[in-house]
Protein backbone atom coordinates (compact mmCIF):
# COMPACT_ATOMS: atom_id res chain seq x y z
CA UNK A 1 0.00 0.00 0.00
CA UNK A 2 1.02 3.57 -0.58
CA UNK A 3 1.03 5.82 2.49
CA UNK A 4 1.61 9.54 1.94
CA UNK A 5 3.27 8.77 -1.38
CA UNK A 6 5.59 6.03 -0.10
CA UNK A 7 5.07 2.33 -0.82
CA UNK A 8 4.94 0.00 2.18
CA UNK A 9 4.32 -3.74 2.46
CA UNK A 10 1.12 -4.69 4.28
CA UNK A 11 1.52 -6.38 7.67
CA UNK A 12 1.59 -10.17 7.83
CA UNK A 13 -1.06 -10.38 10.51
CA UNK A 14 -4.49 -9.79 9.02
CA UNK A 15 -5.77 -8.81 12.46
CA UNK A 16 -3.77 -5.56 12.38
CA UNK A 17 -6.18 -2.62 12.06
CA UNK A 18 -5.14 0.10 9.63
CA UNK A 19 -5.09 2.64 12.50
CA UNK A 20 -2.73 0.49 14.56
CA UNK A 21 -0.56 -0.28 11.55
CA UNK A 22 -0.14 3.43 10.80
CA UNK A 23 0.68 4.28 14.40
CA UNK A 24 2.68 1.32 15.66
CA UNK A 25 4.37 -0.06 12.54
CA UNK A 26 4.81 3.07 10.40
CA UNK A 27 5.14 5.42 13.42
CA UNK A 28 2.66 7.85 11.89
CA UNK A 29 1.22 8.84 15.24
CA UNK A 30 -0.67 11.85 13.87
CA UNK A 31 -3.61 9.54 13.27
CA UNK A 32 -5.25 9.39 16.68
CA UNK A 33 -7.26 6.53 18.10
CA UNK A 34 -10.18 7.31 20.39
CA UNK A 35 -13.13 4.95 20.56
CA UNK A 36 -11.82 2.25 18.20
CA UNK A 37 -15.28 1.41 16.97
CA UNK A 38 -16.07 4.12 14.48
CA UNK A 39 -17.90 6.67 16.62
CA UNK A 40 -15.40 9.43 17.48
CA UNK A 41 -13.81 10.06 14.08
CA UNK A 42 -10.28 10.70 15.45
CA UNK A 43 -8.69 8.03 13.26
CA UNK A 44 -10.10 9.34 9.96
CA UNK A 45 -7.67 9.05 7.02
CA UNK A 46 -8.10 9.34 3.25
CA UNK A 47 -8.38 6.09 1.30
CA UNK A 48 -7.97 6.85 -2.40
CA UNK A 49 -8.94 10.42 -1.57
CA UNK A 50 -12.13 9.72 0.41
CA UNK A 51 -12.22 9.91 4.22
CA UNK A 52 -12.68 6.59 6.04
CA UNK A 53 -12.26 5.33 9.60
CA UNK A 54 -8.86 3.62 9.89
CA UNK A 55 -10.05 1.75 13.01
CA UNK A 56 -12.75 0.05 10.92
CA UNK A 57 -10.42 -1.36 8.29
CA UNK A 58 -7.85 -4.10 8.35
CA UNK A 59 -4.44 -2.90 7.19
CA UNK A 60 -4.30 -5.75 4.65
CA UNK A 61 -7.39 -4.27 3.00
CA UNK A 62 -5.36 -1.18 2.06
CA UNK A 63 -3.12 -3.28 -0.22
CA UNK A 64 -3.03 -1.63 -3.63
CA UNK A 65 -4.66 1.52 -2.29
CA UNK A 66 -3.51 5.03 -1.55
CA UNK A 67 -3.67 6.15 2.09
CA UNK A 68 -3.18 9.76 3.17
CA UNK A 69 -2.74 10.61 6.84
CA UNK A 70 -2.49 14.03 8.48
CA UNK A 71 1.30 13.80 7.98
CA UNK A 72 0.74 13.59 4.24
CA UNK A 73 -1.15 16.88 3.87
CA UNK A 74 1.87 19.19 4.27
CA UNK A 75 5.19 17.41 4.00
CA UNK A 76 8.83 18.40 4.31
CA UNK A 77 8.31 21.89 5.72
CA UNK A 78 5.90 22.89 2.95
CA UNK A 79 3.12 25.37 3.83
CA UNK A 80 0.16 23.96 5.72
CA UNK A 81 -2.74 22.51 3.77
CA UNK A 82 -5.58 25.09 3.49
CA UNK A 83 -7.71 23.08 5.93
CA UNK A 84 -4.86 22.97 8.47
CA UNK A 85 -4.23 26.69 7.99
CA UNK A 86 -7.92 27.44 8.49
CA UNK A 87 -8.09 25.41 11.73
CA UNK A 88 -5.03 27.35 12.93
CA UNK A 89 -6.38 30.77 11.95
CA UNK A 90 -9.94 30.19 13.19
CA UNK A 91 -8.89 28.50 16.45
CA UNK A 92 -10.62 25.32 15.35
CA UNK A 93 -8.75 23.30 17.96
CA UNK A 94 -7.93 23.38 21.63
CA UNK A 95 -6.38 20.19 23.01
CA UNK A 96 -5.83 18.87 19.49
CA UNK A 97 -6.71 15.24 20.06
CA UNK A 98 -9.64 15.21 17.62
CA UNK A 99 -8.01 17.62 15.16
CA UNK A 100 -6.33 15.21 12.71
CA UNK A 101 -9.65 13.39 12.27
CA UNK A 102 -11.55 16.65 11.77
CA UNK A 103 -9.01 17.90 9.24
CA UNK A 104 -9.19 14.69 7.19
CA UNK A 105 -13.01 14.68 7.29
CA UNK A 106 -13.11 18.32 6.20
CA UNK A 107 -10.70 17.64 3.32
CA UNK A 108 -13.25 15.04 2.17
CA UNK A 109 -16.18 17.38 2.80
CA UNK A 110 -14.67 20.17 0.69
CA UNK A 111 -13.85 17.74 -2.10
CA UNK A 112 -17.55 16.82 -2.18
CA UNK A 113 -18.89 20.34 -1.51
CA UNK A 114 -16.28 23.02 -2.39
CA UNK A 115 -18.68 25.73 -1.18
CA UNK A 116 -20.58 24.01 1.61
CA UNK A 117 -23.78 25.42 3.09
CA UNK A 118 -24.13 25.66 6.87
CA UNK A 119 -26.16 22.46 6.77
CA UNK A 120 -23.55 20.64 4.69
CA UNK A 121 -20.84 21.75 7.13
CA UNK A 122 -22.80 20.37 10.09
CA UNK A 123 -23.48 17.16 8.19
CA UNK A 124 -19.81 16.90 7.19
CA UNK A 125 -18.43 17.23 10.71
CA UNK A 126 -21.23 15.38 12.54
CA UNK A 127 -19.21 12.17 12.56
CA UNK A 128 -16.34 13.71 14.51
CA UNK A 129 -16.48 14.38 18.23
CA UNK A 130 -14.75 17.32 19.91
CA UNK A 131 -14.95 17.78 23.67
CA UNK A 132 -13.22 21.19 23.84
CA UNK A 133 -14.38 23.70 21.27
CA UNK A 134 -18.15 23.41 21.30
CA UNK A 135 -17.84 23.21 17.49
CA UNK A 136 -18.49 26.93 16.79
CA UNK A 137 -14.85 27.61 15.96
CA UNK A 138 -14.67 24.41 13.93
CA UNK A 139 -17.60 25.55 11.80
CA UNK A 140 -15.79 28.85 11.25
CA UNK A 141 -12.62 26.94 10.35
CA UNK A 142 -14.51 24.94 7.70
CA UNK A 143 -15.94 28.10 6.15
CA UNK A 144 -12.47 29.66 6.14
CA UNK A 145 -10.96 26.49 4.67
CA UNK A 146 -13.46 26.67 1.80
CA UNK A 147 -12.35 30.26 1.13
CA UNK A 148 -8.65 29.41 1.34
CA UNK A 149 -9.14 26.45 -0.99
CA UNK A 150 -10.60 28.56 -3.80
CA UNK B 1 -4.52 -6.73 18.40
CA UNK B 2 -8.13 -5.79 18.91
CA UNK B 3 -9.94 -8.34 16.75
CA UNK B 4 -9.83 -11.98 17.88
CA UNK B 5 -7.81 -14.40 15.72
CA UNK B 6 -9.31 -15.39 12.37
CA UNK B 7 -8.12 -16.76 9.10
CA UNK B 8 -8.27 -14.15 6.35
CA UNK B 9 -9.38 -14.94 2.80
CA UNK B 10 -9.41 -12.47 -0.07
CA UNK B 11 -11.04 -14.14 -3.08
CA UNK B 12 -11.13 -12.35 -6.46
CA UNK B 13 -14.41 -13.61 -7.91
CA UNK B 14 -17.96 -14.25 -6.69
CA UNK B 15 -17.51 -17.95 -7.54
CA UNK B 16 -14.45 -18.12 -5.29
CA UNK B 17 -16.40 -16.38 -2.51
CA UNK B 18 -19.18 -18.95 -2.81
CA UNK B 19 -16.70 -21.84 -2.89
CA UNK B 20 -15.09 -20.56 0.32
CA UNK B 21 -18.43 -19.99 2.05
CA UNK B 22 -19.47 -23.48 1.02
CA UNK B 23 -16.36 -25.17 2.38
CA UNK B 24 -15.40 -23.20 5.50
CA UNK B 25 -16.89 -23.68 8.93
CA UNK B 26 -17.90 -20.51 10.77
CA UNK B 27 -17.06 -17.93 8.08
CA UNK B 28 -18.27 -14.33 7.95
CA UNK B 29 -18.35 -12.12 4.86
CA UNK B 30 -16.43 -8.86 5.23
CA UNK B 31 -17.81 -6.13 2.95
CA UNK B 32 -17.65 -2.51 4.16
CA UNK B 33 -16.82 -3.64 7.68
CA UNK B 34 -18.56 -0.72 9.35
CA UNK B 35 -20.62 -3.05 11.55
CA UNK B 36 -18.52 -6.23 11.52
CA UNK B 37 -15.18 -4.66 12.46
CA UNK B 38 -16.59 -2.90 15.57
CA UNK B 39 -18.05 -6.27 16.58
CA UNK B 40 -14.60 -7.83 16.10
CA UNK B 41 -12.90 -4.98 17.97
CA UNK B 42 -15.25 -5.55 20.91
CA UNK B 43 -14.79 -9.30 20.47
CA UNK B 44 -18.54 -9.71 20.35
CA UNK B 45 -18.03 -11.67 17.11
CA UNK B 46 -15.37 -14.37 16.83
CA UNK B 47 -15.67 -15.94 13.40
CA UNK B 48 -13.03 -18.53 12.52
CA UNK B 49 -12.77 -17.20 8.97
CA UNK B 50 -13.23 -13.81 7.35
CA UNK B 51 -14.02 -13.83 3.65
CA UNK B 52 -13.14 -10.33 2.43
CA UNK B 53 -15.11 -9.58 -0.76
CA UNK B 54 -13.48 -6.19 -1.37
CA UNK B 55 -11.13 -7.59 -4.01
CA UNK B 56 -13.94 -9.04 -6.10
CA UNK B 57 -14.06 -7.14 -9.40
CA UNK B 58 -17.26 -5.89 -10.95
CA UNK B 59 -19.49 -6.50 -7.91
CA UNK B 60 -20.25 -2.85 -7.22
CA UNK B 61 -22.72 -2.01 -9.98
CA UNK B 62 -25.85 0.06 -9.45
CA UNK B 63 -28.25 -0.50 -12.35
CA UNK B 64 -31.86 -0.32 -13.45
CA UNK B 65 -33.71 -3.63 -13.43
CA UNK B 66 -37.42 -4.53 -13.68
CA UNK B 67 -38.53 -0.96 -13.07
CA UNK B 68 -36.42 -0.61 -9.93
CA UNK B 69 -32.79 -0.30 -8.87
CA UNK B 70 -30.43 -3.20 -8.27
CA UNK B 71 -27.46 -2.58 -5.98
CA UNK B 72 -24.65 -5.12 -5.99
CA UNK B 73 -22.77 -6.41 -2.97
CA UNK B 74 -19.85 -4.00 -3.05
CA UNK B 75 -21.67 -0.79 -3.98
CA UNK B 76 -20.75 1.67 -1.22
CA UNK B 77 -23.52 3.57 0.49
CA UNK B 78 -21.93 6.87 -0.59
CA UNK B 79 -21.97 5.78 -4.25
CA UNK B 80 -25.63 4.81 -4.02
CA UNK B 81 -26.41 8.10 -2.24
CA UNK B 82 -24.75 10.03 -5.10
CA UNK B 83 -26.22 7.90 -7.91
CA UNK B 84 -28.41 9.87 -10.34
CA UNK B 85 -30.19 6.66 -11.26
CA UNK B 86 -31.16 5.95 -7.65
CA UNK B 87 -32.22 9.59 -7.13
CA UNK B 88 -34.49 9.32 -10.17
CA UNK B 89 -35.96 5.85 -9.73
CA UNK B 90 -35.88 5.31 -5.99
CA UNK B 91 -35.29 8.59 -4.12
CA UNK B 92 -36.50 6.95 -0.89
CA UNK B 93 -33.22 5.01 -0.77
CA UNK B 94 -31.25 8.26 -1.00
CA UNK B 95 -33.36 9.79 1.81
CA UNK B 96 -32.72 6.71 3.92
CA UNK B 97 -28.97 6.67 3.29
CA UNK B 98 -28.63 10.25 4.56
CA UNK B 99 -29.81 8.91 7.93
CA UNK B 100 -27.30 6.04 7.96
CA UNK B 101 -24.43 7.00 10.29
CA UNK B 102 -22.18 9.64 8.70
CA UNK B 103 -20.74 10.26 5.26
CA UNK B 104 -17.31 8.97 6.31
CA UNK B 105 -18.92 5.68 7.36
CA UNK B 106 -20.98 5.57 4.14
CA UNK B 107 -17.80 5.97 2.09
CA UNK B 108 -16.93 2.45 3.16
CA UNK B 109 -20.19 0.80 4.22
CA UNK B 110 -22.28 -1.09 1.68
CA UNK B 111 -26.05 -1.20 1.11
CA UNK B 112 -26.06 -5.00 0.86
CA UNK B 113 -23.95 -5.28 4.01
CA UNK B 114 -26.48 -3.25 6.01
CA UNK B 115 -29.26 -5.51 4.79
CA UNK B 116 -27.37 -8.73 5.52
CA UNK B 117 -26.37 -7.42 8.96
CA UNK B 118 -30.10 -6.90 9.73
CA UNK B 119 -29.80 -4.56 12.67
CA UNK B 120 -33.41 -4.08 13.85
CA UNK B 121 -32.86 -0.30 14.17
CA UNK B 122 -31.27 0.25 10.77
CA UNK B 123 -32.96 2.08 7.94
CA UNK B 124 -32.23 0.09 4.78
CA UNK B 125 -33.89 -3.20 5.80
CA UNK B 126 -37.08 -1.26 6.60
CA UNK B 127 -36.92 0.53 3.25
CA UNK B 128 -36.52 -2.79 1.43
CA UNK B 129 -39.51 -4.16 3.34
CA UNK B 130 -41.72 -1.09 2.81
CA UNK B 131 -41.03 -1.11 -0.94
CA UNK B 132 -41.49 -4.86 -1.25
CA UNK B 133 -38.01 -5.40 -2.67
CA UNK B 134 -35.90 -8.53 -2.62
CA UNK B 135 -32.33 -9.76 -2.42
CA UNK B 136 -30.49 -12.23 -4.60
CA UNK B 137 -28.45 -14.84 -2.72
CA UNK B 138 -25.84 -17.01 -4.39
CA UNK B 139 -24.04 -20.15 -3.30
CA UNK B 140 -22.38 -23.11 -5.02
CA UNK B 141 -25.88 -24.65 -4.97
CA UNK B 142 -27.22 -21.89 -7.20
CA UNK B 143 -28.99 -18.58 -7.00
CA UNK B 144 -32.28 -17.70 -5.36
CA UNK B 145 -34.39 -14.63 -4.78
CA UNK B 146 -35.56 -13.87 -1.25
CA UNK B 147 -38.41 -11.33 -0.89
CA UNK B 148 -37.87 -8.76 1.87
CA UNK B 149 -40.92 -10.09 3.71
CA UNK B 150 -39.15 -13.47 4.10
CA UNK B 151 -35.62 -12.18 4.64
CA UNK B 152 -35.54 -10.79 8.16
CA UNK B 153 -35.74 -13.56 10.73
CA UNK B 154 -34.68 -11.93 14.00
CA UNK B 155 -32.19 -9.60 15.63
CA UNK B 156 -29.15 -9.69 13.29
CA UNK B 157 -30.65 -12.79 11.67
CA UNK B 158 -31.73 -13.35 8.09
CA UNK B 159 -32.93 -16.22 5.94
CA UNK B 160 -29.51 -16.30 4.23
CA UNK B 161 -27.81 -19.67 4.68
CA UNK B 162 -24.24 -19.93 5.98
CA UNK B 163 -22.91 -20.63 2.49
CA UNK B 164 -24.83 -17.86 0.71
CA UNK B 165 -23.56 -14.47 -0.41
CA UNK B 166 -26.04 -11.61 -0.76
CA UNK B 167 -25.01 -10.55 -4.26
CA UNK B 168 -27.66 -7.97 -4.97
CA UNK B 169 -30.49 -6.00 -3.38
CA UNK B 170 -33.36 -4.84 -5.56
CA UNK B 171 -35.47 -1.83 -4.63
CA UNK B 172 -38.70 -1.19 -6.59
CA UNK B 173 -39.26 2.39 -7.77
CA UNK B 174 -40.46 4.68 -4.98
CA UNK B 175 -42.56 6.94 -7.20
CA UNK B 176 -45.64 7.24 -5.02
CA UNK B 177 -45.54 9.45 -1.90
CA UNK B 178 -42.66 8.17 0.14
CA UNK B 179 -40.87 9.25 3.28
CA UNK B 180 -38.54 8.00 5.98
CA UNK B 181 -38.67 9.60 9.42
CA UNK B 182 -36.83 8.61 12.57
CA UNK B 183 -36.00 9.89 16.02
CA UNK B 184 -32.52 9.45 17.47
CA UNK B 185 -30.66 11.03 20.36
CA UNK B 186 -27.85 12.32 18.20
CA UNK B 187 -27.55 12.79 14.45
CA UNK B 188 -26.23 9.59 12.89
CA UNK B 189 -27.10 7.36 15.84
CA UNK B 190 -29.28 4.32 15.45
CA UNK B 191 -32.92 5.36 15.69
CA UNK B 192 -35.01 4.92 18.84
CA UNK B 193 -37.83 4.33 16.39
CA UNK B 194 -38.43 5.04 12.73
CA UNK B 195 -41.05 4.74 10.02
CA UNK B 196 -40.87 4.28 6.26
CA UNK B 197 -43.81 5.19 4.06
CA UNK B 198 -43.93 3.83 0.52
CA UNK B 199 -47.25 4.76 -1.01
CA UNK B 200 -49.90 3.14 1.17
CA UNK B 201 -47.41 0.83 2.87
CA UNK B 202 -45.80 1.49 6.22
CA UNK B 203 -42.75 -0.25 7.70
CA UNK B 204 -41.38 0.37 11.17
CA UNK B 205 -37.85 -0.06 12.49
CA UNK B 206 -36.25 -0.01 15.93
CA UNK B 207 -39.40 -1.33 17.61
CA UNK B 208 -39.24 -5.10 17.02
CA UNK B 209 -36.58 -7.79 16.44
CA UNK B 210 -36.93 -7.12 12.69
CA UNK B 211 -38.40 -4.33 10.58
CA UNK B 212 -42.18 -4.87 10.46
CA UNK B 213 -45.04 -3.82 8.24
CA UNK B 214 -47.83 -1.98 10.05
CA UNK B 215 -51.31 -0.67 9.43
CA UNK B 216 -51.04 3.09 8.76
CA UNK B 217 -54.39 3.64 10.52
CA UNK B 218 -53.13 2.04 13.74
CA UNK B 219 -49.34 1.73 13.50
CA UNK B 220 -48.78 0.97 17.20
CA UNK B 221 -51.13 -2.00 17.33
CA UNK B 222 -49.58 -5.21 18.63
CA UNK B 223 -46.13 -3.68 19.06
CA UNK B 224 -44.05 -4.81 22.01
CA UNK B 225 -40.81 -2.83 21.67
CA UNK B 226 -38.07 -3.29 24.23
CA UNK B 227 -37.07 -0.54 26.61
CA UNK B 228 -33.59 0.69 27.40
CA UNK B 229 -31.86 3.70 28.95
CA UNK B 230 -32.75 5.85 25.95
CA UNK B 231 -36.43 5.05 25.48
CA UNK B 232 -39.18 3.17 27.27
CA UNK B 233 -41.47 0.82 25.28
CA UNK B 234 -44.33 3.33 25.62
CA UNK B 235 -42.18 6.15 24.30
CA UNK B 236 -41.19 4.05 21.28
CA UNK B 237 -44.86 3.34 20.52
CA UNK B 238 -45.60 7.04 20.90
CA UNK B 239 -42.81 7.83 18.41
CA UNK B 240 -44.15 5.29 15.92
CA UNK B 241 -47.61 6.86 16.06
CA UNK B 242 -46.33 10.43 15.82
CA UNK B 243 -43.87 9.70 13.01
CA UNK B 244 -46.42 7.67 11.03
CA UNK B 245 -48.94 10.49 11.26
CA UNK B 246 -46.30 12.90 9.97
CA UNK B 247 -45.29 10.55 7.15
CA UNK B 248 -48.89 10.16 5.97
CA UNK B 249 -49.74 13.86 6.35
CA UNK B 250 -47.40 14.76 3.50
Amino acid sequence: MRVNGVDHPVPHDARRLLADHLRHDLKLTGTHVGCEHGVCGCCTVLLDGAPVRSCLMLAVQAEGHDVTTIEGLARDGKPLHPVQQAFHDAHGLQCGFCTPGFVMSVVGLLAQHPEPTAEEIDEGIAGNLCRCTGYASIRRAVRLAAELSR
Amino acid sequence: MKPPPFEYHAPATVDEVCALLGSLEDAKVLAGGQSLIPLLNFRLARPAHLVDINRVDGADRIYERDGGVAVQALARQAAVEDSELVARVCPLVVDALRLVAHRVIRNRGTVCGSIAHADPASELPAVLLALGGHVVARSTRGERTIPAAELFAGVFETALAQDELLVEAWFPASGKPSAILEESRRHGDFALAGVVRAGDRLALFGVAPTPVLADPRDPGRGLKPSGDLEATPDFRIHLVRALSEKAFAA
